[in-house]
């Protein structure tokens, strides 16, 4: 089994596969990122049988967490099997932070989160902010330490989805791509490697200062959201909540106590970035 | 980096063994461990070693996870407890839920999954009923599957709370009706000893049969090695009592399962070096390769008892450093002799057939 070895954050990575191509193509994405002695978690992309590793060869996602029904993958689009496994550990084995399913950028010490469902918009809002003068801390999970409440960045590879492909290969003109990996079970699919900064930064925590709820599509608005609202939709977005049991409830109490929530509708990347601005600003 | 679970075995017989462990050692302990859900197990057996820093991380979330899943275990059976409030007969817990429930050693860290209760036969109507009335559901909806369940099995199909999304299996026996051995569910259900809440755990022996006929005498010896670190923890903890031993020994032969528990012992004292006391050295010796594929219980004397052992060791430690399964032949023979335990050639032919038919 061929291997390759990333941390990213906290979370130190192996990943072990039956093919070289898919490994070679994560060590170039992920270059810039430290390499982990004793990994966290160990994934594994193989092939569903021996045959089909070399006819219409299929990755079949293993590791030390799996979900039983995950259906496996044309090997073109092993990047993304790999993302998936290694988001999986994340999900399912992660303790040692409150796990939110989440974006966040950060700015003088101070972090602004997103979160909400598939298609809010919150991965590419974050991307799109990493380009334009905030530090880009993660795309899919944000880490809220059970002693101090900070939010520890998970700045992995960005996942961009359709639409947001063509818009972020505008905004990051300098921006390094992965392959274009098209009718994947979500879409097109392509990666952009976080900026260097992001990356350097990545054991930086910084305080949440400000939570978005975005919904794209929607004509401009800003509504307040009540803290009993918040504190659902947060127990439903993190996926170890239950599991950190009194741990987990201080941590996510404290940070609704402390965190200013708002929802936002916006239709474009512009809009959004004015909502979000004029809100950072109005905060004391 | 070694390529079977035997670093696992030694790692929790002897935690100090991990001290000439490497970066890449630890990796492959790591993943073993996971894949065999002793993580929990081998964090708490590690606690207070000195261990590489990225380990104690892994460690500590293991402790966490454990925790998590002692206090869910916990809940789910005062949710079965509360659901079965009026009825009147014994609802004995078994295993991992068992262990924390009694505080024995054996849970500390243990992996703990679907809630596993006993009942007596009789009583499967009404116990089935309550169970229905406070939320629970039936997995399987189909036909073939359910009455195989109610007419050869030793529990009832499982069933799954609809809001908890946790399952329950209600059993009336420990082993399915078609093996061979025929254990005394009645008497197992007379000796359960009662615990604080009303709910109750097999007496000491009978927890350690139990065990032992899970591992032996039904399944493939998946999960095995947590298995048989139970059957290290219960009886090490238990061995202390004169009065154990005996009724080991009695029990097991009157649950016609001489043959699994004495094989548990050789087994768990090879691996984990477990002291298995004044049980007769006798049971060390005298069985035959027939054991292996259990249907018969006649000692033979053509291969001895060791012999065969080795090929459960092979089975129980096919596991290497990336929590792959290994050794697929071993495997397959143990796969193979699950079926030919549980069933009768004839039944085992109809029950493929069927399978088959259904896709």
């Amino acid at each position: 089994m061929h291997e390759f070895r990333v941390q990213v954050g906290p979370a130190a990575f192996r990943i072990g596969s039956a093919w070289q191509r898919p490994l070679a193509q994560l060590a170039e994405l992920y270059r810039d990122y430290p390499t982990p002695d004793i990994p966290d978690y160990s994934v594994r992309l193989e092939a569903v049988s021996f045959l089909r590793r070399f006819i219409r060869p299929a990755v079949s996602i293993n590791g030390d967490y799996v979900l039983p029904d995950a259906a496996p993958l044309p090997l073109a689009q092993a990047l993304l099997a790999a993302e998936m496994a290694m988001n999986l550990q994340m999900a399912l084995g992660w303790r040692r932070h409150l796990l939110l399913h989440a974006s966040a950028v950060e700015k003088d010490g101070k972090a602004l989160i997103m979160t909400g469902a598939s298609g809010s918009g919150k991965s590419t809002l974050a991307a799109m902010l990493g380009c334009k003068g905030w530090r880009f801390m993660g795309d899919e999970f944000v880490l809220i330490d059970l002693v101090t409440g900070d939010a520890v960045p998970f700045p992995r590879l960005i996942s961009l989805k359709n639409e947001a492909i063509g818009a972020m290969q505008v905004t990051a003109l300098d921006g390094r791509f992965g392959p274009l990996m098209q009718g994947t079970p979500k879409g097109d699919i392509r990666h952009l490697v976080p900026a260097r900064d992001a990356i350097h930064a990545m054991a930086q925590p910084a305080k949440p200062a400000l939570l978005l709820f975005p919904s794209f599509g929607f004509d401009p608005a800003v509504r307040e959201i009540l803290p009993s609202e918040v504190f659902i939709r947060l127990t439903q977005a993190s996926t170890n909540y239950v599991a950190l049991g009194e741990a987990g409830f201080t941590t996510l109490t404290r940070f609704i106590k402390t965190v200013p929530a708002r929802a936002v509708d916006y239709r474009d990347g512009q809009e959004a970035e004015a909502l979000v601005d004029r809100l950072w600003s109005e905060l004391a | 980096m070694k390529r079977y679970a035997m670093l696992l075995v030694d790692a929790l017989r002897d935690p100090s063994s991990t001290a000439t462990l490497d970066a890449d050692g630890w990796t492959a302990l790591l993943a073993m461990a996971r894949a065999e859900q002793l993580i929990g197990t081998l964090a708490r057996r590690l606690s207070g070693l000195a261990v590489p820093d990225a380990v104690q991380r892994i460690l500590e979330e293991a402790r966490i996870n454990a925790e998590y899943q002692r206090r869910s275990a916990l809940w789910e059976a005062d949710c079965a407890r509360r659901a079965l409030a009026d009825y009147p007969g014994k609802v004995v817990l078994m295993k991992g839920t068992a262990y924390a429930a009694a505080g024995l050693k054996a849970s500390e860290g243990r992996h703990i999954g679907d809630l596993d209760i006993m009942v007596a036969r009789e009583d499967l109507p009404q116990v089935e009923a309550a169970l229905l009335d406070a939320g629970w559901e039936w997995v399987k909806e189909n036909t073939y599957d359910d009455s195989y369940y109610r007419d050869h099995m030793h529990e009832l199909p499982p069933l799954i709370h609809k809001e908890r999304d946790r399952m329950i299996d209600v059993h009336h026996t420990i082993l399915p009706l078609t093996a061979r051995p025929k254990p005394d569910a009645a008497a197992m259900l007379a000796d359960a000893m009662r615990l604080e809440n009303g709910l109750y755990v097999f007496s000491p022996a009978d927890m350690v049969i139990h065990s032992a006929a899970h591992l032996l005498a039904d399944g493939e010896l998946d999960g095995g090695l947590r298995n048989l670190w139970d059957i290290h923890c219960l009886v090490t903890e238990f061995s202390s009592s004169e009065e154990f031993w005996g009724n080991m020994s009695y029990n097991a032969g009157w649950h016609e399962l001489t043959f699994a528990v004495s094989r548990a012992l050789r087994l768990a004292n090879r691996l984990f070096g477990t002291e298995t006391g004044s049980y007769p050295e006798y049971w060390a010796t005298r069985y035959s390769l027939i054991m292996v594929v259990g249907r018969n219980e006649t000692p033979g004397d053509e291969l001895n008892a060791l012999q065969a052992d080795n090929l459960f060791v092979r089975r129980l430690t096919a596991r290497d450093g990336w929590g792959r399964s290994t050794r697929k032949f071993t495997r397959l023979g143990f796969y193979i002799r699950s079926h030919w335990l549980r069933m009768p050639p004839l039944m085992l032919l109809r029950h493929l057939w069927v399978k088959w038919r259904k896709g």
